[in-house]
């Protein structure tokens, strides 16, 4: 069954696209994580406007970040406080990114800064990530006690003024590291289209030294506040939120989501991570190899007239 | 009330649209509005006419003007970056061409340019300060990009005769064909030459739910984008008390 998107300007078949929210939420079910890398990237491999899907993902991501908030809650495993001043550095960096996105857009660069951004940031984490849980992999082979570590060290972001207290998460920080995380979180969604948790996650475990348990549902607090004004500020000034795909989406998304948070129960944590760092890693060598490829056609057209 | 307006136009267009020469050609189309509904996946109208003494009919079917850049890419620190841009304005949204015999066998090169009948002879208008060969390459990969997107015919439809007087022909339209006001020109050619035309206005119009929600996008974006919000937090929600039991 087709049908035609009113935003995007293309026809559609609709299971096909009840299928690839389906296949990205479960991978979001099964990791833990928003799936935005993912589903981005093929939005734009079916010939959906990457502006559309970038201004659309946001959308989409609001509705699946609330679903899984929803469940962090109930487990009172969110912060809301931190996550409402990360949000605070959060919402500049959307409003940035996107009038970024609007100015690379018209110098005709914003596609080759998609996959770039894609490149350096997925592969850099997956490397990251894929280098640690080898290690934690053999570490549980050699069943050693490997020394962990000092649990709380000091570093010269410790020092950094306007001290606040989270008690949730017994932290006494200064502002600007969850503002900043926030900040960087916010130009993301903009500019690529994805929550961020990828980044967020390891962020807020590293540099704020939150508690594990609270990280999920606070990303993703921060995630749904992000995505929303993002989305409302695409629509408002880009006019790229395909509510019709979105949608679409979104019910795949959350089926598929489901299904993904039964199957993790078969995997171990590390295993997990090497499987997700693997996908992340591909995604990434993916648009590494098509940057350097010679395209089939050098040239590329964008309407830039009166459109009636 | 906006997407009327398209059809408004038409039907004011059709009022006046006579033939040039009134007696030589009569054409019309079998629809003179595609309209882009939420099933819509492309369309094909049919174009039907008579002439009254022999001779040969193209017809061309030109899309809205726009004006669009071309960007060429260059290898830059070993990746592709586009680098030289062109921009052309009076570019055609949408192009086909038919006719009933090879147009390079009905018309010479300056009569086919009056009327830009064939992708070579379209007026395409570059930036003044371009030179002759950067123009030309950069020209034909606009026509190559548009006809990959199915905006521009790759070849020539053919026009059929029925008899010596009648002949008919079909347009087929793709389902990202741009909305706006096209015109299908018909021409009638006798010894090398053009001796009639006729005109006929063809509306691309959004209509309906996807129509209500394109003009809804575009006039009150704002809005919009917060009843899009709105529903995809409901979903979510609807989505977390669903499955809560799981």
């Amino acid at each position: 069954m087709q049908i035609y998107l009113p935003i995007a300007e293309m026809s559609v078949n609709v299971f096909w696209v009840l299928g690839l929210g389906t296949m990205v939420g479960f991978l979001s079910g099964l990791f833990g994580v928003g799936g935005g890398f993912l589903m981005t990237p093929l939005l734009i491999f079916i010939g959906v406007p990457p502006a559309v899907a970038v201004g659309t993902q946001a959308n989409q991501l609001v509705g699946a970040g609330v679903s899984g908030v929803m469940y962090h809650w109930r487990k009172r495993n969110v912060d809301v406080k931190l996550g409402l001043v990360m949000q605070a550095g959060g919402i500049v960096g959307t409003v940035l990114g996107v009038m970024l996105f609007g100015m690379l857009q018209r110098l005709g660069h914003i596609d080759l800064v998609i996959s770039l951004s894609y490149v350096i940031f997925l592969g850099g984490i997956s490397g990251l990530m894929l280098m640690e849980s080898v290690r934690a992999v053999f570490r549980g082979r050699r069943k050693g006690g490997a020394s962990r570590g000092k649990l709380h060290h000091h570093t010269w972001l410790h020092g950094l003024p306007f001290k606040m207290r989270f008690p949730r998460s017994r932290l006494y920080i200064s502002v600007l590291l969850p503002v900043g995380i926030g900040f960087v979180g916010g130009v993301l969604v903009a500019i690529m289209g994805i929550g961020g948790g990828f980044l967020l996650v390891p962020a807020m475990i590293y540099i704020l030294g939150m508690p594990t348990t609270l990280v999920a549902g606070t990303s993703l607090l921060q995630i749904i506040l992000t995505t929303g004004v993002a989305a409302v500020l695409q629509a408002a000034t880009n006019h790229t939120v395909d509510i019709l795909l979105a949608m679409m989406l979104l019910v795949g998304g959350v089926i598929g989501a489901q299904l993904g948070s039964r199957a993790s129960g078969y995997l171990k944590g590390e295993q997990a991570r090497a499987l997700l760092a693997l996908t992340v890693l591909g995604v990434a060598v993916k648009l590494a190899v098509d940057l350097v490829l010679t395209p089939d056609d050098l040239y590329s057209i964008t309407s830039t007239g009166p459109r009636p | 009330m906006r997407r009327w307006s398209g059809v408004m136009a038409v039907l004011a267009l059709l009022a006046v649209s006579t033939p040039v020469r009134a007696q030589t050609l009569v054409a019309d189309l079998s629809s003179h509005l595609i309209a882009i509904t939420t099933g819509f996946t492309g369309t094909d109208v049919v174009l039907f006419g008579a002439i009254d003494q022999p001779g040969d009919v193209a017809v061309v079917i030109e899309g809205p003007e726009t004006a669009q850049t071309v960007r060429r890419k260059d290898r830059v620190a070993g990746i592709w970056i586009n680098n030289e841009t062109l921009k052309f304005t009076h570019v055609p949204g949408f192009y086909g061409v038919a006719s009933n015999k090879p147009l390079d066998a009905l018309l010479p090169s300056a009569v086919a340019q009056r009327h830009e009948i064939g992708l070579d002879h379209l007026r395409m208008l570059p930036r003044a300060d371009a030179d002759a060969a950067t123009v030309a390459e950069f020209r034909a990969a606009l026509i190559r990009n548009k006809q990959r997107e199915g905006l521009y015919g790759t070849e020539v439809g053919e026009v059929v005769f029925l008899g010596q007087r009648l002949f008919r022909t079909s347009i087929s339209f793709p389902a990202n064909v741009p909305i706006g006001l096209y015109t299908v020109s018909v021409f009638l050619i006798r010894d090398q030459d053009v001796v009639g035309a006729q005109t006929t206005p063809l509306a691309v119009s959004k209509i309906g739910f996807s129509a209500d929600i394109f003009d809804f996008a575009q006039h009150d974006g704002l809005i919009y984008g917060l009843l899009g919000v709105l529903l995809a937090v409901g979903a979510g929600w609807l989505a977390g008390t669903v499955f809560r039991k799981g």
